[in-house]
């Protein structure tokens, strides 16, 4: 086995800050023969919180909203204000599949300007593959890993509904992306199909006027809601910049006074779901006696247990169950 | 007017090639730019490495420009620039050379093409994002309708996106939407009393294709919305300044590699569209030379196609008659149907909040018609005679000479032009220059002064082309397009991908995730249709696809490679700039550890294949190479070799 298919080596070298090894990674989670799914447990093993002792360091954020909202523009502008705060950056860009063949075109990174040159900024694009809407399986492992190494992680994703959720599990600070006259989002959040962002942008603050009111909206919509601490923030993404440094504080802010330990524990145990699913399907869930009986088991087990060894008890429990 | 877009290596040499032409007959010039001074670069810049002297003539500054235009008497000639991103820097350089004749700018008469929208939607030489754009073709417009009265500032054009393969219906909408946006921003800056002389100042660039009956039908069909669009929207009551003016460039997209000699006859029908009704008849003809799919042409070439129009001014009774389609139930038929169709995708524009807003929808159905056109010449519902059919040939005389029948650029151009830049550098005044640059900075940040003023103080201080560009980029930001590719829609003939898409499955079971390949458009070279339709294509088999539109180093390429963990690279280029970008891409995938195979598509002559395969490149495919599936055949076979993966 090369070491750039070695689980555990790589794991290593993310620990000890080798931005380098982020490539082979990403190839080790997104491949599903069986080789590498034993090496890629070995990575999240490497990687895990169990394994280093403390929550991995790296800012887990999620940057989601519906096509067209300037995501990408934004995380240009946000990407190059983290480095040149000297943060190292990790963008696990999320592309929508084309369902008729399985193939897709990855055209994010397109839009994501970045210097080439560069060492301490990486940026992959991956397609949502045959998960309905949700994370990939290889983009939660892919996060957990690169947290280990890099200052920020940030998992992008297109549309609002089942997507926006699966990043907010995942994700210590949920940035949620609209345009000024997007009503659909309003609606969304009042209804309660999308979950509460840490943290609400609206952009093409350029267009002025339709840009404060839609702020306006948005927050009267989150006080209604109960959700008074998350910051709604204007931003221009084209020249001149504008609401970066103010969005990027408000980031920070988020991260300050969020309970990352137990957000992520939480996490790790949906992640180890989602890993049993993509593998056992619905008869799998069926037998762990569905989603919400399978949560609450999960919920029982040793917090320390890392994402392989939750998955390892989740399919014991369903040969038991079934 | 007959002229040839003509201009390559340096100043000196096109100086000498204009004059020559005009020896032989020709009535004005037409100056093609290389790449980097199109898009705003020195040819120091990163990105112009490769390009400087290729596709046009390089301009840095006004002693180029002086050189270009020696001896040639600027009062009387009328001169075609096709610049867009930097049109309003080439034209000061122009008045600034004028002024060195002693020649007043409102006796100059020419075309600037600064049409930005088609840039953006085909030929990819944009320097800024689109709403500055618009604001420097407006000032443009304003500067010269008063200051150079005989100036045609903009020349909107449907040319191109025909070549991005706009049905003529597309053609005709796109190309007035475009007219409709410039119109209203204009209108903003000039006086009202002022638009009718704007709107008269508005010509065009057209193609025709070899369908030349209904080619000749769009002509008609677009006559007759410009007409009704000045009396209309914008006041225009005197009939002579509604006439649609138009120059033409043929179709270039219809030519073959494959028996390259059949250009001629398509050439000469193509014309036939644009010269037969008198009342649709181009203004200015250029045709282009027979070989342009193999490479550039030479000065023999290009008289060629002189000659071709020649015949039918001066043999042909072509320019004898009144129109010869007056009264035709066929013609007047095929114009009600364009006519209605044109209506209908213009409102459709409209509803997208006009031409720039709507700039990703026009993308996304311009990738869409000319993916439908690939499909059509695949199956063989289109014929395209010696490529898809009567194929069979004899060696052809007219390509066996050592140099494959093209002309090839001294790779030395490149060197050069760097040290004459450093050393105009060295002898100017470098205060004057960084004032005027200032002085152009603050302008640019005041919505309401006109840039055209500090712009040609810049030409006269000694500014550079890349300065110039440069300064305005830190006001303006920088833009990368909408590629399209990610709005298209899935294939239509499915059964024929059946066979190939389970391969790619296959191919990807065996690697344990799916084959992802890079489509990549290294340098300064715009055209992005193939790689469009490749990354399309590709995506419709089954691969995941990282294409990231173009204007890309070769540092970015091997960035995102690495990053991406792809498992085939395909390189596209039509500059000719494949010799210098192709290897440099390469060393650059190797140094950052990806050892995936390497592809390359684009105009790439024979004699250069086997040196591009002695750099690392797999395969070389060319225009004859049509049939895409083919080609993604090749690529999955190549990848299951390169990772063991048994046939």
């Amino acid at each position: 086995m090369s070491d750039l298919t070695d689980g555990a080596t790589l794991g290593a070298r993310l620990r000890a800050g080798d931005l380098s090894a982020a490539p082979a990674a990403l190839n080790l989670v997104e491949n599903r023969s069986p080789a590498s799914r034993v090496e890629s447990a070995n990575l999240l093993r490497e990687t895990s919180p169990a394994a280093i002792g403390h929550d991995a360091t790296g800012h887990l954020i999620g940057v989601t909203g519906p096509p067209g909202a300037g995501k990408s523009t934004l995380l240009s502008a946000l990407v190059a204000a983290w480095r040149s705060d000297g943060r190292s950056v990790a963008v696990l860009a999320v592309d929508p599949s084309s369902k008729r063949s399985g193939g897709s075109l990855l055209g994010d990174r397109a839009r994501i300007v970045v210097d080439p040159g560069d060492s301490e900024i990486f940026i992959r694009s991956t397609a949502a593959g045959e998960q309905l809407g949700g994370l990939a399986p290889a983009t939660r492992a892919g996060a957990q890993a690169l947290s280990v190494a890099f200052d920020v992680v940030v998992i992008e994703t297109v549309g609002v509904g089942q997507s926006e959720t699966d990043v907010a599990d995942v994700v210590d600070t949920n940035v949620v992306v609209v345009q000024p006259g997007s009503g659909d989002v309003l609606q969304f959040l009042k209804s309660g199909i999308m979950e509460t962002p840490d943290v609400l942008v609206v952009t093409k603050a350029d267009l002025g006027q339709v840009a404060l009111s839609a702020r306006r909206d948005l927050s009267a919509a989150l006080r209604s809601l109960g959700a008074r601490q998350t910051e709604v923030i204007s931003v221009s993404a084209i020249a001149p910049l504008s609401g970066i440094v103010e969005l990027i504080a408000a980031i920070d802010t988020h991260w300050a006074g969020a309970d990352v330990g137990p957000r992520r524990l939480q996490a790790r145990r949906r992640h180890a779901l989602a890993d049993f699913l993509a593998e056992h399907g619905a008869s799998g869930l069926r037998a762990l006696g569905g989603r919400r009986t399978a949560m609450a088991w999960l919920d029982e087990q040793e917090p320390g247990v890392d994402v392989p060894g939750l998955t390892a008890l989740l399919e014991a429990q369903a040969t038991a169950g079934s | 007017m007959i002229r040839t877009y003509a201009g390559h290596s340096t100043a000196a040499k096109s100086n000498e090639l204009y004059r020559g032409n005009l020896a032989k007959g020709q009535t004005g010039l037409s100056i093609a730019f290389d790449l980097p001074t199109q898009t705003g670069y020195d040819a120091d810049h990163e990105l112009a490495r490769g390009e400087v002297g290729k596709v046009g003539v390089p301009v840095a500054h006004s002693g180029d420009m002086r050189t270009l235009l020696d001896g040639i008497p600027l009062d009387e000639m009328n001169t075609s620039m096709t610049i867009n991103a930097t049109a309003a820097w080439l034209l000061a350089l122009y008045i600034v050379a004028a002024e060195e004749q002693g020649v007043d700018q409102s006796l100059l008469q020419g075309t600037t093409q600064n049409d930005i929208l088609k840039e953006y939607l085909s030929r990819g030489t944009y320097a800024f994002p689109p709403a500055p754009s618009m604001r420097l073709i407006a000032d443009m417009v304003a500067y010269t309708v008063s200051e150079v009265p005989k100036w045609n500032p903009i020349n909107i054009c449907s040319y191109h996106l025909q070549e991005a393969g706009a049905t003529p219906v597309q053609e005709i909408a796109f190309a007035m939407s475009n007219a409709i946006a410039v119109l209203d921003a204009v209108r903003e800056r000039v006086d009202e009393s002022l638009m009718p002389q704007v709107f008269s100042r508005i010509s065009f660039f057209v193609n025709a294709g070899v369908r030349f009956i209904e080619e000749h039908a769009k002509l008609r069909v677009m006559g007759i919305v410009w007409d009704e669009l000045g009396r209309d929207r914008y006041g225009v009551t005197d009939p002579a300044a509604r006439r649609f003016r138009y120059g033409v460039q043929v179709n270039s997209l219809g030519l073959t590699e494959a028996q390259p000699e059949n250009n001629v006859q398509r050439i000469v029908l193509e014309a036939l569209a644009v010269t037969l009704g008198r009342n649709a008849r181009a203004r200015a003809l250029q045709l282009p030379a027979w070989n342009e799919a193999l490479g550039l042409p030479r000065p023999w070439d290009q008289q060629w196609s002189l000659r071709i129009q020649q015949v039918l001014a001066f043999e042909t009774d072509i320019l004898e008659y009144p129109d010869i389609f007056e009264g035709s139930i066929v013609m007047d038929g095929l114009v009600a149907e364009l006519l209605e169709g044109a209506r209908a995708e213009i409102a459709i524009v409209a509803e997208h909040g006009g031409a720039v807003e709507a700039v990703s929808y026009m993308k996304a159905a311009l990738v869409d018609s000319h993916r439908e056109r690939i499909r059509r010449i695949e199956s063989g519902d289109l014929t395209v005679v010696g490529q898809n059919r009567f194929t069979e040939t004899e060696d052809s005389p007219l390509t066996t000479d050592s140099e494959g029948g093209i002309l090839v650029v001294d790779a030395e151009t490149e060197t050069q032009a760097k040290a004459a830049l450093a050393d105009w550098r060295e002898r100017r005044d470098e205060a004057a220059v960084s004032a005027a640059l200032d002085q152009l900075s603050a302008t640019a940040r005041d919505e309401s002064a006109n840039i055209m003023i500090p712009t040609i103080a810049a030409a006269r201080a000694g500014a550079t082309t890349g300065e110039w560009s440069q300064t305005l980029r830190e006001v303006f930001g920088e833009y990368r397009a909408p590629t399209g590719v990610g709005e298209a829609s899935g294939p239509i003939g499915d059964d024929d991908l059946r066979e190939i898409r389970d391969e790619v499955e296959r191919v990807s079971g065996a690697l344990g995730r799916r084959l992802k390949i890079l489509v990549g458009k290294p340098g300064l070279d715009g055209h992005s249709n193939g790689a469009e339709q490749i990354a399309v294509r590709a995506r419709d088999v089954g691969m995941d696809v990282v294409y990231e539109g173009i204007r890309l180093t070769p540092a970015q390429i091997a960035a995102s490679a690495a990053q991406e963990g792809v498992h085939v690279i395909g390189l596209s280029i039509l500059s000719g700039s494949h010799r210098e970008l192709i290897p440099a891409v390469v060393d650059a995938l190797r140094a950052a550890d990806v050892d995936s195979p390497v592809v390359v598509g684009g105009i790439i002559p024979d004699a250069d294949v086997t040196a591009l395969r002695n750099a690392g490149v797999a395969a070389v495919y060319t225009p004859k190479d049509f049939d895409l599936t083919a080609i993604m055949r090749d690529i999955v076979a190549l990848v299951a070799r390169h990772n063991d993966v048994p046939a």
